[in-house]
């Protein structure tokens, strides 16, 4: 088995602003995503030699993506792994570069969320069961789930793990002021969060991320062809992709504190980029803060905290902007807004900006690792993918 | 011989405050919650009357009721499955009368003594609705009874039955219509209720040759309390000390399954060597005489009518009833859940594990889990599994969310996760809970209802409730 360091670029990154997109429909994100990658790598749609086009709501086949660019008669994967489909999406064009099939790929994720009643309409999968007797609800629900008994296995009251909880969409909120393309751009006080309505007991509105529209795209090539389109393009390190079995609700060990999804996954993209200490050899991570107990779950799951311990590290505000390993630089899935597919490539634009050291007033100093981080999927049954991402060979 | 061998009842949870409908009005009056219906009260009638019962001794189900869910499609296949019964037994519905659970409960005595069945379940289950505003609204309550006839372990033996059917328009309900009518009770009580009864109260005293003072106990169904009082004085048993309660004021008048209950509530209460006089109007009446015998000491312990009066939450919202029963639209959420449509293979496929509730054990590793499985989660053996039913385990609350947005008829949705006792875990709904009670740890028992309806097709499952009693 071969690790993926160092084998593909990204020479090229778009991506929309998000948002309540009323006047937008799915193929102006695609063109809009797609135009400003092609802009960016100096290269243009003839020059794509396959593409991977993740969607949940806006898909059914890879042709919807060809007839909004016009490519012309390549192949194109319709990817669908819910929250994951946009870094699914650029982890099958990696491998299609990394494989010596193609030269240059594009990996595109788009939805059209805010078309549907309530953001999933019927457009959503049905659960594992066709019969329809699981409880289906909308995942607040089950992160809810993961913050009752995270609270109670670790003693923390109620009120105080809330207290905790609303640091982190205070912190995320405070980012996303500072990012033209966010959905929301407003900071927020604790209080504020403490007094906002109970969406799914104990989570509240503050703790959900927004629920949007937006698309993204990435153009990958071997770093041979990079380095004649660009300087400062970016490579990848790691890529990781784990999904849970259903486990947690047949199993009676399964704790609800932590996802093994998480844990498993950012093991093989550590182990692909080397990475020994993730807290110390990763300057930025942008990962899947669909609700403010996940973003405290996965400091754990991904090695940033010991275990129990995140709430030391929020207090210190060791994730902020100016800590010590800024998280969710760019407001995160709580502030630039979560359109299911493109987020996973939303997050590496991040990073990719930020390595290139152009993410202006939310600039993170001289960052040489990046870290993008999804989870998706129903309770338990989730799926998860990481990526490391850095600026030079080795 | 033929008698009971064992009665079951079960009362819901919540219970309307009269005051609710009207200020100045008294008592209660039991009331389904959002999620039940006649089907989902038979089943806990006859899970509470199957304790200490062989499931696999059962030969029928008979089920009575004027407010069965579906006017085509057989109720008691649905009670048999929920129960986990045999399926080569006799089902059958019983409709369109009051006198639906007591027509039942002759037929399986028949049966019973002609030897085509050893053991017949009987069950009674109504929510009439009367219109909102009638006296008839007041009055009515939700409820179920079961009755297992059998010749071996009887409890009460049959001494006599008599029956006669009387032509009258004195309450009914037309097919399009969810409201009960009646005549006035001038008319209705004199020539209907008294004169109909009288004969067959009569009837069956001269075809057991027994007197008013050999009864021990008179269980009467009525139309109203004062009925009931008066048909006593005019038959020679005395109100006070001979006629079971008709609990009014507690539970209301329960249609097809208020004898039935009367019944269970009065041999809850006996002694051997008692002799009960049941009666039930309806289109005619129907009359027994039972006799209790020693075995009614050996009895398993049971809700039976006494615990499920005991465990309640008054609702004391009239607003609350009305969303409950449909009477009140607007209570679907605007992001109605689950998506897309009900399938009709998938329930047939999946009968085993929706109605019976049945997961599996692991034959190499010993893990009981639900749903089944192909593969063991914890030694991945392949089909090596034994079914086990999970509708009779208790179990504990592991983690729960309450969903504010989801559900408005039932906000906050209460989603647990249940370890059960003796290993299984599984994420359900709760029900019948006290939002602030809720907490990790809790103990809950498994109760059958409608988790939604969609063409037309109500999906059936199981939900956790705090345990009751």
């Amino acid at each position: 088995m071969e690790s993926i360091k160092d084998k593909v670029a990204i020479v090229g990154m778009g991506c929309t602003k998000f948002g309540e997109l009323w006047d937008k429909g799915p193929e102006d994100l695609m063109v809009d995503s797609c135009y400003e990658a092609f802009e960016d790598a100096g290269v243009g749609p003839e020059d794509i030699q396959a593409a991977w086009f993740g969607s949940l709501v806006t898909g059914c086949t890879g042709s919807r993506l060809a007839n909004a660019i016009k490519l012309d008669y390549i192949p194109i994967t319709r990817v669908e792994n819910f929250c994951c489909g946009g870094t699914d999406a650029l982890r099958n064009a990696c491998y299609g570069v990394a494989s010596g099939s193609y030269d240059m790929v594009l990996a595109v994720g788009v939805e059209k969320l805010k078309d549907h009643l309530g953001g999933f309409g019927q457009f959503t999968t049905s659960p594992f069961d066709t019969s329809k007797v699981e409880v289906d609800l909308p995942p607040v629900n089950f992160f809810a789930q993961f913050a009752t008994r995270y609270f109670y296995h670790y003693g923390i009251s109620i009120e105080e793990g809330k207290k905790i909880l609303a640091k982190i969409a205070v912190k995320n909120h405070h980012n996303g002021t500072m990012n033209s393309k966010a959905h929301l751009q407003r900071e927020i006080t604790e209080e504020q969060v403490l007094k906002s309505p109970i969406i799914s007991w104990p989570l509240s509105l503050f703790d959900c991320c927004g629920l949007s529209d937006g698309g993204a795209a990435a153009i990958l090539t071997t770093p041979e062809i990079a380095r004649g389109l660009k300087k400062d393009y970016i490579l990848v390190k790691g890529l990781g992709l784990a999904n849970g079995a259903g486990q947690g609700l047949l199993d009676s060990d399964y704790g609800f504190t932590s996802m093994p999804e998480n844990v498993k996954c950012a093991q093989m993209a550590y182990d692909q980029a080397g990475i020994k200490n993730p807290r110390e050899e990763i300057d930025l991570a942008v990962v899947h803060d669909c609700f403010t107990i996940h973003e405290l779950i996965i400091y754990e799951d991904l090695g940033f905290s010991p275990r129990g311990k995140a709430r030391d590290d929020i207090e210190a505000g060791t994730f902020t902007l100016k800590g010590e390993l800024p998280v969710n630089t760019d407001g995160g899935l709580k502030c630039f807004g979560h359109p299911l597919s493109a987020s996973g490539l939303r997050m590496v634009y991040e990073v990719y900006k930020q390595l290139q050291g152009k993410a202006g007033p939310r600039q993170v100093k001289d960052p040489r690792i990046g870290l993008t981080h999804n989870l998706g999927g129903l309770p338990t049954y989730f799926n998860c993918a990481v990526g490391i991402f850095g600026m030079g060979a080795g | 011989m033929t008698g009971i061998t064992s009665f079951g009842a079960y009362i819901p949870f919540l219970r309307l405050s009269r005051r609710a409908i009207a200020d100045g009005l008294k008592g209660e009056k039991a009331l389904a919650n959002f999620d039940e219906d006649s089907i989902t009260m038979a089943v806990a009638a006859v899970i509470d009357c199957l304790r200490g019962v062989e499931r696999e001794s059962i030969d029928g189900v008979f089920f009575a009721s004027t407010t069965s869910p579906y006017n085509e499609k057989q109720a008691a296949t649905t009670i048999a499955m929920a129960t986990d019964l045999r399926r080569d037994i006799i089902t059958t519905d019983y409709a369109n009368s009051l006198r639906a659970g007591t027509g039942a409960l002759r037929s399986a005595a028949d049966a019973v003594a002609s030897g085509t069945a050893k053991q017949v379940m009987v069950t009674a289950a109504d929510m009439r609705l009367g219109e909102p505003g009638s006296l008839s609204e007041q009055g009515l309550g939700d409820g179920a009874a079961a009755i297992l006839m059998g010749k071996d372990n009887i409890i009460a033996t049959l001494e006599g039955a008599y029956s006669v059917c009387q032509e009258i328009m004195d309450t009914w309900r037309i097919n399009r219509s969810p409201y009960i009518r009646s005549w006035e009770a001038r008319f209705t009580g004199t020539e209907g209720y008294q004169k109909t009864m009288m004969e067959a109260v009569t009837g069956v005293l001269n075809k057991t040759g027994l007197n008013p003072n050999d009864i021990t106990k008179v269980v009467f169904s009525a139309p109203d309390p004062r009925e009931s009082a008066r048909l006593c004085g005019k038959l020679g048993f005395d109100p006070k000390s001979q006629l079971q309660d008709p609990l009014s004021n507690l539970i209301g008048n329960t249609g097809t399954a208020y004898a039935m209950m009367l019944l269970v509530a009065a041999l809850e209460e006996s002694k051997p060597g008692d002799s009960i006089l049941l009666a039930n109007y309806g289109n005619g009446a129907d009359a027994f005489v039972f006799k209790v015998t020693e075995k009614i000491r050996d009895i398993a312990p049971r809700g039976g009518m006494k615990n499920y009066m005991a465990s309640k939450q008054i609702i004391d919202d009239y607003r609350t009833y009305l969303y409950y029963r449909g009477i009140l639209p607007g209570m679907e959420s605007i992001y109605p859940m689950p998506y897309g449509t009900t399938s009709a293979p998938a329930l047939f496929r999946e009968m085993e594990k929706n109605l019976r509730f049945h997961g599996v054990k692991c034959n190499n590793c010993g893990t009981a889990q639900y749903p089944p499985q192909r593969i063991c989660v914890k030694c991945r053996s392949k089909d090596k599994f034994q079914p086990v039913r999970f509708s009779d385990k208790k179990g504990k609350v592991f983690t729960f969310s309450m969903d504010n947005v989801s559900s408005m008829i039932d906000s906050p949705a209460v989603i647990t996760v249940v370890d059960f006792d003796g290993g299984g875990r599984m994420e359900c709904y709760m029900t019948d809970r006290v939002v602030k009670e809720v907490k990790i740890g809790m103990g809950v028992e498994m109760t059958f209802r409608r988790l939604f309806e969609r063409e037309e097709i109500i999906n059936y499952f199981w939900k956790a409730m705090p345990v009751r009693f």
